[in-house]
C-alpha cells in the first residue's frame, strides 16, 4: 500500500534522509523505533507532503501512485493521515468547524455527497465517546490550551473520523498517561483492518505491547538500518540504540568520503 | 521678497482656495460659525494638503494622493433620494433607526425621523448651525488633540450638512441608530458631511456609522463624526466602510469622554482606493475606551488608520486592536499615539496591531507611539507582521483542505477575533458576512493552486519602532 523506495531528503541543505526504504503492505502494522534526530518525524512530513523539504531522490508511492507531486490535501483525500507528533494550535477556527471542513473535503474530492448535520454529530459524538473525550472539548478553538495529551486523542479522534486507509502516528503515545494510552491504542486498534495500514512511529514498547506490530523497523541517521518482527522492539528496549549508531558514523565516513 | 515665501499650490490646493472664496457666503452657518470655518481655512492655507513631511499623515502623503479637487456635490434630487431609500429599505437591520445623508446632505425623508426612540432626538446640522445653536457650536472644535489637523480643519471649513443626535440623560436607547453616508457617483464630487452625537450623562447608545456608495466616478468624501459623552455614559460606535475602488475617503471621529465614561468604538473597512481613518479620544478621569477594527485591503488599495488617545485625567483605560489582512499591492498603515498627560496617574493603555500579508507585494507600516508625562501608568504595545502561518495550513491541509479553504478558514479566525469585539450579536455577524464575502472573491480570483505563499524571508516587521512580539 505505502512504498517509500530510496528516499533523500534536505532541509535547508541538510541531508536528513539518506535512502529509506520502507514496504507498509494493506492490513499491516508496522513499527519505526530510533532514536532522536534520526529522521522519523522527516519521514512523517515528507509522506504527509510538507512544503519545506527537498526530495532529492527517490518515491513515495501510495497505491502505485507517486505522491510527491501531489498537494497535502491531494494525498489526505487518497487515504493518507498523519498524526502529528506535535499537533498545532489553531486559534480562532472551532474544531467542529474544522472537522466537518475536513470530512467534507475529502468526500467531495472523492466524489461523495457531503454530509447532513445529524449524521455528521452522530459520527463525531461515537467516536469522541469512544476516545473519552468530553463533548466541552469540541466546543473549543482547534488544540487551543489543550493539553499534550487532549492534543494526542484529538489525532486520533480525527483519524477515527477520516477513515484513512493509511495512517502515521508519530509519537502518539508521548504525553499520554497509563490510561489514555490503552484508550488510544485501543481506537487504533479498532481501526485496524485488511484493508488499512498503520506505520507507528514510537519510542517505547510500551505502545507496542498494546498495538502489537507486524513489523518492527529501526531508524538511524535518515535510514532503515534493520527490520524484524515485533521481538526487534523488545530487543531495543532492553539494549537501546548502541550498535546503530555506529553504522550511522561509518555511513556518514562512507558519504563523506564519496564527496 | 513675498513671493519667495509663498509655497507653491498644487492644482488641487489652489481649487480648494477658489471654492471656500466662492461658496462660504452660502455655507450654513451664522456669524460665529462662519468666523470658526475662516479660521479652519486659514490652517489649511498654511499649511496646505498634508505631505509626508507631516507627521501624522507621514505615509498618507494627501497632497500626492489627491491630484484635484472634485466639485462640491450639489444636493441629492428626488429620484436619488427615492432610489437610496429603495435600497436601504431592502437591507440593514430591522432593529435600528436610520439617519441617511447623502453627498453630504441630510435627508429626513429617507431617515426614520418618525420612530426615534424615547430619549433621542436628531436635528440636521445644517439646520443648527445657521440657528448658531449654542449646544451643537461649542463642540464643533472637538478635542485638542483633533485641532490643527489638516482634514478636520478641511472639513470645519466646508461641512454642508449633517446630523446632530442628542441622548437625553440617563436614556438606555436599545435600537441601534445607523448613521448612512451614501455617495453618488454619476459624476466626480466631493462631499464633506459632519455629525455630532451629544450623549447626556449616564446614557447608552450605540451608532453605527456607514460609509457606502454606488460604483462610478472617483469620489472624495472627508467626513466628521464627533461624540461627546457625559459622566458615566456609554456609547458603542461601529463604522463600516464599503465605498467602490476609486473613492478616497477620509473619516474622522473625535471623542470627549467625560468621567467614568465609556467609548468603544470598532472600524470595519474595506473599500475605497484611498481610505483614511482617523480616531482623537480624549479621556477624563476613570474613562475607559476601546478602538478596533479590521480592515481587508487588496489591488492597490491604500488603508490608513490613525489614532490619538489623548489621557487628560487619572485612571483611564484605553485599548487599540486593529488587524488588517493585505493581499496584492495594497498598503496598510497604523498609527497609534498615546499620551497621558502630567495628571493622569494610574493610566492603564494597551496597543495592539496585527496585519497579515497576502502576497509578496502588500505591505504594512505600523508605528505606536506612547508619550507619558505622569510616572505611574501601564503602558505598552505590540505590533505583529507576516505571512500566514506555514505550520498551521500544512496542518489544515494534511486534514484534507485544499489550499484556498484552509487559507480562508485561517482568514477567517484571524478576522474574527477582532470582531469579537463588536458587543451586537447581529452586527458582528453582517461583518463577519463581509469578511466571508471578501474571501470567497479571493477565492474566485486565485489560480487553483497556483498561489505562491510568502516565503520566511519576506516576513518580518515593518517600520516598527518598539517592542515586538511574536
Ligand atoms: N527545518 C529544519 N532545519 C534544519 N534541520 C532540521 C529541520 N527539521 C528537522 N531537522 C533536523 O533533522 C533531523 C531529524 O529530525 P526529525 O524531527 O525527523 O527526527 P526524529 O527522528 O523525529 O526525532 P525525535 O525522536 O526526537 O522526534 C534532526 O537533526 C533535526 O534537527
Ligand atoms: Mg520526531
Amino acid at each position: 500500500m505505502l512504498e517509500i523506495e530510496n528516499l533523500h531528503v534536505q532541509v535547508g541543505g541538510k541531508a536528513i534522509l539518506n535512502g529509506v526504504d520502507l514496504k507498509v503492505e494493506a492490513g499491516e502494522v508496522a513499527a519505526i523505533m530510533g532514536p532522536n534526530g534520526s529522521g522519523k518525524s522527516t519521514l512523517s512530513y515528507v509522506v504527509a507532503g510538507r512544503e519545506d523539504y527537498t526530495v532529492t531522490q527517490g518515491e513515495v508511492r501510495l497505491d502505485g501512485d507517486n505522491i510527491l507531486e501531489l498537494e497535502p490535501n491531494e494525498r489526505a483525500a487518497k487515504g493518507l493521515f498523519l498524526a502529528f507528533q506535535y499537533p498545532l494550535e489553531i486559534p480562532g477556527v472551532a474544531t467542529m468547524t474544522f472537522f466537518k471542513a475536513a470530512m467534507n473535503a475529502q468526500r467531495k474530492h472523492r466524489g461523495e455527497p457531503e454530509l447532513d448535520m445529524p449524521d455528521f454529530l452522530r459520527r463525531v459524538r461515537a467516536a469522541a465517546k469512544q476516545l473519552g473525550i468530553e463533548q466541552e472539548m469540541l466546543k473549543r478553538p482547534l488544540n487551543v490550551g489543550f493539553s499534550g495529551g487532549e492534543k494526542k486523542r484529538m489525532e486520533i479522534l480525527q483519524m477515527a473520523l477520516l477513515e484513512p486507509r493509511c495512517a502515521i502516528l508519530d509519537e502518539t503515545d508521548s504525553g499520554l498517561d497509563i490510561d489514555a494510552l490503552r484508550i488510544v491504542a485501543k481506537g487504533v486498534n479498532a481501526l485496524r483492518a485488511k484493508d488499512r495500514a498503520f506505520l507507528v512511529i514510537t519510542h517505547y514498547q510500551r505502545l507496542l505491547d498494546h498495538i502489537v506490530p507486524d513489523t518492527v523497523h529501526v531508524m538511524s541517521g535518515g535510514r532503515i538500518v534493520r527490520s524484524g518482527g515485533p521481538e526487534l522492539a523488545k530487543e531495543l528496549e532492553a539494549r537501546g540504540y548502541r550498535g546503530y549508531a555506529e553504522e550511522r558514523t561509518t555511513d556518514e565516513i562512507a558519504s563523506a568520503g564519496a564527496k | 521678497m513675498n513671493a519667495q515665501i509663498t509655497p507653491l499650490r498644487t492644482p488641487a490646493e489652489a481649487r480648494l482656495i477658489d471654492q471656500f472664496r466662492a461658496s462660504k457666503a452660502a455655507l450654513p452657518g451664522n456669524a460665529a460659525v462662519a468666523l470658526r470655518r475662516e479660521e479652519a481655512f486659514a490652517t489649511f492655507a498654511a499649511g496646505g494638503l498634508p505631505t509626508r513631511r507631516v507627521e501624522a499623515w507621514h505615509y498618507t502623503d494627501l497632497r500626492a494622493l489627491m491630484r484635484e479637487a472634485r466639485p462640491w456635490a450639489p444636493p441629492p434630487d428626488a429620484s436619488t433620494v427615492a432610489a437610496v431609500r429603495a435600497q436601504l429599505d431592502a437591507e440593514g437591520p430591522s432593529d435600528s433607526v436610520r439617519l441617511v445623508i447623502i453627498d453630504g446632505v441630510f435627508v429626513p425623508e429617507a431617515s426614520d425621523l418618525d420612530r426615534l426612540p424615547a430619549g433621542v432626538q436628531v436635528s440636521s446640522l445644517a439646520a443648527a448651525l445657521a440657528e448658531g445653536r449654542a449646544a451643537v457650536v461649542q463642540h464643533l472644535a472637538g478635542p485638542e488633540i483633533a485641532q490643527g489637523d489638516m482634514a478636520f480643519a478641511l472639513n470645519a471649513a466646508f461641512m454642508r450638512d449633517g446630523v446632530v443626535v442628542e441622548v437625553a440623560p440617563h436614556t438606555d436607547v436599545r435600537a441601534l441608530v445607523r448613521i448612512v453616508n451614501h455617495r453618488t457617483a454619476t459624476t466626480a464630487t466631493a462631499s464633506a458631511a459632519r455629525a455630532l452625537v451629544l450623549v447626556g450623562a449616564s446614557a447608552t447608545v450605540t451608532i453605527i456609522e456607514e460609509h457606502v456608495g454606488e460604483a462610478g466616478e472617483p469620489t472624495q468624501t472627508n467626513d466628521a463624526l464627533q461624540f461627546t459623552l457625559g459622566d458615566r455614559a456609554r456609547v458603542e460606535h461601529v463604522s463600516i466602510q464599503r465605498l467602490p475602488p476609486g473613492a478616497l475617503c477620509i473619516a474622522t471621529v473625535t471623542a470627549d469622554l467625560g468621567a467614568r465614561a465609556t467609548f468603544n468604538s470598532f472600524a470595519f473597512s474595506v473599500g475605497a482606493s484611498v481610505a483614511r481613518r482617523q480616531l482623537f479620544v480624549r479621556c477624563g478621569g476613570h474613562a475607559k475606551t476601546a478602538l478596533g477594527g479590521v480592515s481587508l485591503l487588496n489591488a492597490r488599495q491604500h488603508g490608513d488608520t490613525t489614532l490619538v488617545v489623548d489621557h487628560t485625567a487619572p485612571a483611564g483605560e484605553s485599548r487599540e486592536r486593529f488587524k488588517h489582512i493585505i493581499d496584492d499591492e495594497a498598503v496598510g498603515i497604523f498609527q497609534g499615539k498615546v499620551i497621558v498627560r502630567r495628571g493622569a496617574q494610574k493610566t492603564d493603555g494597551g496597543m495592539k496591531s496585527n496585519a497579515l500579508l497576502l502576497s509578496e507585494a502588500a505591505a504594512m507600516n505600523n508605528r505606536p507611539e506612547l508619550e507619558i508625562f505622569a510616572d505611574d501608568v501601564i503602558c505598552g504595545h505590540g505590533a505583529t507582521c507576516g505571512a500566514l502561518d506555514d505550520n498551521q495550513l500544512f496542518y489544515l491541509m494534511a486534514r484534507g483542505l485544499p489550499r484556498q479553504e484552509a487559507e480562508a478558514l485561517l482568514l477567517e479566525a484571524f478576522a474574527g477575533e477582532a470582531l469579537d469585539q463588536v458587543a451586537d450579536e447581529g452586527l458582528r455577524e453582517v461583518l463577519m458576512r463581509h469578511v466571508r464575502e471578501w474571501l470567497a472573491a479571493r477565492a474566485a480570483s486565485l489560480p487553483q493552486s497556483g498561489f505562491e505563499p510568502v516565503g520566511p524571508a519576506e516576513r518580518g516587521i515593518i517600520g516598527n519602532r518598539d517592542r515586538t512580539e511574536a
